[in-house]
This record gives structure tokens, C-alpha cells and sequence, in this order.
């Protein structure tokens, strides 16, 4: 082991290839996750916000937020459910907005107002009043700040945005968060065949004390199956795009991470064919191929560490040239630690290949060439 | 310097009736036949033979690096002959010092360092690692390399070289070292300088050796003289003297 390491800084030209391109690899990784992290905290942010364990739909809904229609005596059936601690109704709509100060402006801002009774956190308890939204920020990259109106969908309904919010977004739309008042009126006057009446709304949130995935079954009885009700984690898997964007991407890196493996298999199988007279050597002077192999592992280990340092770095230099919105980029410290561990797996687990050739290696070589 | 040896009358090593086969495909190659050789402590063996003669396979045996087909080997008293692979890699470590033929230090470390990996191999303490190093500079310093200790190999000449090899075959204070050719490389004068040395520091330390060789010069600095022909060992005494016919049987 102190051997292998002590070549890896008297010799680190012969590790400089393979580290570049097992550094490439790192950031490859890297940023694939990070695109996955971004792309859904986009896609999820004003689910995960959510102070909710359960959220209920209609049954015919598909889980879909916009399809979903819970009226009044559903919502009390809810209400009335065994383990139910508190609900709260949730109205989205998704519109264009223009701010005021440019009505005709082309490139229209894509929101999705959403109305609610409980409240997600970061955002008071008390709904803002009619007419008032809380945004989120990732809209202030449009230009928009506090005291704002926006103009809202065909019919050009005025909201004011009197507040931010962090992390909200809904399938990539900054949301703007209203009472469930605001959202029927500007639902109403912008979606005319779609108006619900009073009382109600698309989805119910529901707290608990108790275990969510009961409390959904419950739910589900309690309404005389009208209705679907999904754990928090669940409904956020079942959001457009949410499962599909992280199975692609997982498949992506865990071709990635076989590539790095190759890149160690193939780097290491080689450096060993190179070292059988040197390990034949050691083997006959009293070296166990355990002691041997172990020395190529710690070499792996060393590269993939020296990657994955490499490759935070560069993540977190992309992440701070990136503009803001230009790309879901998000880089995350689970991410990076994640990434590490699949870089410092698949060398551990390349350098295998070569542990069968230090095996073979026949100490008696070392003597008057073959036997 | 070396502390006396107490175990008894056991010769160093002590081989009877030790033969070695190969299977290349479908042919059984006989490396040794029938090999019976004893070395005493304190005592230097030069072996010749020509080519194939199985010079190498016998010193393999010798060293543990090869288990024998059939016979006993015994050293100091110690049958060697059935050890598992991972038995002989610790006897080799512990018992034996090899010197190679072509140059085989480790090529980034420096001639102290190459000495020093022979105590690494081992599941060392930690306060014997200061005990090593002395020991490690006396030997270059017996051998003439006090000031190149910390010469990586490719800065030292070949003979230089072949000493550092002789440091580190040494560094385990075994009981029998094993050269195999180990002036083939080196021009005449080197070489002289080298079997002296070679010489001395057997002697100084009252250990046995094996060389294989084809040179003269060893066979006079040897004690015995022992000739090895069709993988049969000849244990009639070669007279130190005899060096024409010798170099003659060794060149065909």
C-alpha cells in the first residue's frame, strides 16, 4: 500500500491521462445530477412546500392537479376521514402574465397562480387578500419586483405581487400564490369553461398525526372511492414529467459510472501487465498478492478521489458561471457526496479486473526468466 | 553482527530425491529428476549446468517460489516441500534473500527505500520501522553505497545497481540467499568487484548461498562447486580448480 502510494507521488505523470479522464467522467456526472436536482426541484417545488402528509384528488384525475375536481361534500367526506388533523383546498390555473408596465410584451411570463387554505412554508398562514399574490422568485429574473401587477392570461386579470417565496416552482412555472378566492376569479375570468363553482376546488392537502399511507386509504374509503389520495412523496413522483426525468437521467449516470468503471478497469489492467516483472519480483521477495492488489486499489481509490475533488470544483465553478434560469443547474452537496461514492464504486469495482492478473503472476518468474 | 545459530545440526537446507514436471499441454516436461542437495550453514554453492539443466527450477525449489512434484526439502529443519502458496510467500519473506538476475529494484525508490520494502512487506510495528532504516544504512554502507541512499535505481551504475540488490536480498537476515546469475549483466571488473563482496558479506554474516552461474570467478570465491546436468544433480565434489572444463560444459 505505502508502496503504491509513494509511486503515485514520485510518478504521478503515468496517473495523469487516466485522472483526466476519469476527472472528465466526475463532471459528467456531476452535471448530469445536477440537471436532475434542477430539473426537479422545477418540476416539484410547490408540492414540496407543501405542510401536507397526504394530497387528495378525484378519482378520474390521474393525479393531475389541473384535471382534478373535489366538491364541497367530497371535501367534507375528507373532513370527516378517521386520522384527518387538518385540510386545506388547492386551486391551480397556469397563465401568461405580462407586467403592467408592458401589456403588449411577446414573451409572456409563464405562472402557475395557485389559491390554497393551508399554507405551504415560507408563506403566510393567512392567504394574502383578493387581488394579492406572493410569487415566486425565480420570477424576479423576469424583471418583476414587489409592489408589481401583473397581468394575468387572455382576460388580463391585475394581481399585485406583494411578496417572494423560495423554491416554489410548479413544472417549471414560478408560482403565485393567492387565496382560493383569487384563483375561482381569475380562473373564472380566463378559463370561462372550466369555472368552478363555490366551494369547490382541485385537490385537497391533508395533515395527519399519524401514518400518510393509512391516513390515504382512509381517505379513499372515507369519500367512497371519488376520490385518489396519494402521500406527499407519491404525488410529487406522479407530477408531469417527475418519475420520467429521473429514471432517463439515473440511466445516464449509471452508464456514466460503468464508463468510469471501464476507464479504471482498462487504465489499471494495463499499468498491471506493466508491473508482472516488478510484482513478480516483490511476489518472490515475500509480497502476498493481497498486499499487491491492495496497492492498485488504494491507486484507484486515489484517482477517483482525485476526480471527484476535481469535479466538485468544476461543479461548482459551472454553477457560478451559469446564468441564473438560463438552465435548471442545481448543485447540491448530496449530489456531489453521491457522485463521489458512484466514482470511488466504480473504480474499486474496475480494479477488480486486474485482480485476477496480480493473482496469476508466478513469483518464479522472477528467477531465470520462465520455468 | 549476526547471532549464532541454534538449531542444532540441521543443515541449512537439505533436498533428497526432489523431482519437478511440467505439463506444457499435452507434454510432460521433467525439470528435475532426481535432485539431492544438502548446503551447510555458512556455506557457498556455486551451481553450473548448462541450459535447461534445471539449474533455475532447483534454486526455485530451493527459495520456496516452487513446491517440488515429488521429494522433501527441508530447511533448517523445516519440511518446505507442502507449504500453501500464502506459507511460502512467508517463508520466502522471512527466510530466504533473492538476488535476481537483471536489474529488478523497484524503479521510483531510492536505494535505501528498495532496501526498506522487504521490512514494509511484513506486518511490521511500528518502532522497529527506525531499527530497519539503521539496518538498512549499515548495509549500503557495508556495500559501498553509504553516500547513495537516496539514488533512485536509474542514477546508480549497473553494479551499484546489483549491490543494492544484494542489500535488500540481505535485509531479512535470512539463512540462505539465492543469485541467480548475478554478475551475467556486469562487465568483468564490476563483476569481480561484485563476487567479492558478495563474498565478504556471506561470510561476515555466516549465511548460506546458492549461485547459479556461469561464472568462472564464482566458482573460486564459492565453497563447493556443484554441477547439475539433465535435472540430476552430480554431488561429486568439482574441484575449485577445474575452471576450463567447467567454462567449456557451461558455454555449450
Amino acid at each position: 500500500m505505502r508502496l503504491a502510494l509513494r509511486e503515485l507521488l514520485r510518478r504521478p505523470g503515468r496517473f495523469v491521462a487516466a485522472t483526466a479522464v476519469l476527472t472528465a467522467v466526475a463532471v459528467l456526472l456531476m452535471f448530469l445530477g445536477a440537471l436532475l436536482d434542477g430539473l426537479l426541484s422545477a418540476s416539484t417545488g410547490a408540492y414540496r412546500a407543501q405542510r401536507a402528509d397526504v394530497i387528495v384528488y378525484s378519482a378520474d384525475a390521474g393525479a393531475s392537479l389541473p384535471r382534478s375536481r373535489i366538491t364541497a361534500d367530497v371535501r367534507s367526506a375528507i373532513d370527516a376521514a378517521p386520522g384527518v388533523a387538518e385540510t386545506g383546498g388547492l386551486g391551480s390555473v397556469q397563465l401568461g402574465a405580462r407586467p403592467e408596465p408592458e401589456p403588449d410584451r411577446r414573451d409572456l411570463i409563464a405562472t402557475a397562480l395557485i389559491g390554497y387554505e393551508l399554507a405551504p412554508s415560507g408563506l403566510p398562514d393567512q392567504p394574502p387578500p383578493p387581488g394579492e399574490v406572493i410569487a415566486d422568485d425565480s420570477i424576479e429574473q423576469e424583471g418583476v419586483t414587489i409592489g408589481d401587477v401583473l397581468l394575468l392570461g387572455p382576460a388580463r386579470t391585475p394581481v399585485t405581487v406583494t411578496g417572494f417565496v423560495r423554491d416554489t416552482q410548479y413544472s417549471g412555472q414560478a408560482t403565485l400564490w393567492a387565496s382560493l378566492d383569487t384563483w375561482r376569479e381569475v380562473a373564472g375570468a380566463n378559463r370561462p369553461a372550466q369555472a368552478l363553482g363555490d366551494g369547490t376546488v382541485q385537490a385537497v392537502v391533508v395533515r395527519t398525526d399519524g401514518d400518510p399511507t393509512e391516513l390515504a386509504g382512509a381517505i379513499e374509503a372515507a369519500a367512497d372511492n371519488r376520490v385518489e389520495a396519494l402521500t406527499l412523496a407519491d404525488a410529487i413522483d406522479e407530477l408531469p414529467g417527475v418519475s420520467q426525468q429521473r429514471s432517463t437521467f439515473n440511466q445516464i449516470i449509471g452508464v456514466t459510472a460503468v464508463v468510469a468503471m471501464v476507464v479504471v478497469a482498462l487504465f489499471f489492467t494495463l499499468i498491471t501487465v506493466e508491473r508482472t516483472g516488478l510484482y513478480g519480483v516483490l511476489k518472490a521477495i515475500g509480497a502476498s498478492s493481497r498486499t499487491l492488489f491492495l496497492g492498485v486499489a488504494a491507486q484507484a481509490a486515489v484517482l477517483a478521489l482525485v476526480a471527484t475533488a476535481l469535479g466538485v470544483v468544476a461543479s461548482l465553478a459551472l454553477a457560478a458561471v451559469i446564468p441564473p434560469g438560463s438552465i435548471p443547474f442545481q448543485v447540491t452537496p448530496s449530489r456531489l457526496v453521491t457522485s463521489g461514492a458512484l466514482m470511488l464504486a466504480a473504480a474499486v469495482i474496475g480494479c477488480v479486473f486486474s485482480l485476477r492478473r496480480v493473482l496469476r503472476i508466478d513469483p518464479a518468474a522472477a528467477i531465470g526468466g520462465s520455468p | 553482527m549476526t547471532p549464532p545459530r541454534s538449531d542444532g545440526d540441521a543443515p541449512v537446507l537439505d533436498m533428497s530425491g526432489v523431482r519437478k514436471e511440467y505439463t506444457v499441454g499435452e507434454q510432460q516436461i521433467v525439470a528435475l529428476a532426481d535432485a539431492t542437495l544438502t548446503i551447510d550453514h555458512d556455506e557457498i554453492v556455486a551451481l553450473i549446468g548448462p541450459s535447461g539443466s534445471g539449474k533455475t527450477t532447483l534454486c526455485s525449489i530451493a527459495g520456496g517460489l516452487l513446491t517440488p512434484t515429488d521429494g522433501t526439502v527441508e530447511f533448517a529443519g523445516r519440511d518446505i516441500s507442502g507449504l500453501s502458496a500464502r506459507e511460502l510467500t512467508e517463508f520466502r519473506r522471512t527466510s530466504v534473500g533473492f538476488v535476481f538476475q537483471s536489474v529488478n529494484l523497484v524503479p521510483f525508490l531510492t536505494a535505501r527505500e528498495n532496501l526498506l520494502v522487504v521490512d514494509e512487506l511484513g506486518g511490521r510495528r511500528r518502532g522497529d520501522r527506525a531499527a530497519a532504516r539503521r539496518r538498512a544504512d549499515e548495509l549500503l554502507g557495508e556495500l559501498g553505497l553509504g553516500d547513495r541512499a537516496e539514488n533512485l535505481p536509474a542514477g546508480l551504475s549497473g553494479g551499484e545497481r546489483q549491490r543494492v540488490a544484494i542489500g535488500r536480498a540481505l535485509m531479512n537476515q535470512p539463512r540462505l540467499v539465492l543469485f541467480d546469475e548475478p554478475t551475467s549483466a556486469l562487465d568483468s571488473t564490476t563483476g569481480d568487484q561484485v563476487v567479492k563482496l558478495i563474498r565478504d558479506e556471506l561470510k561476515a554474516r555466516e549465511t548460506s548461498a546458492i549461485i547459479v552461474t556461469h561464472d568462472q570467478r564464482i566458482t573460486h570465491y564459492a565453497d563447493r562447486v556443484v554441477r547439475i546436468e539433465d535435472g540430476r544433480v552430480d554431488n561429486e565434489p568439482v574441484s575449485d580448480d577445474t575452471p576450463p572444463e567447467v567454462a567449456g560444459g557451461e558455454r555449450a
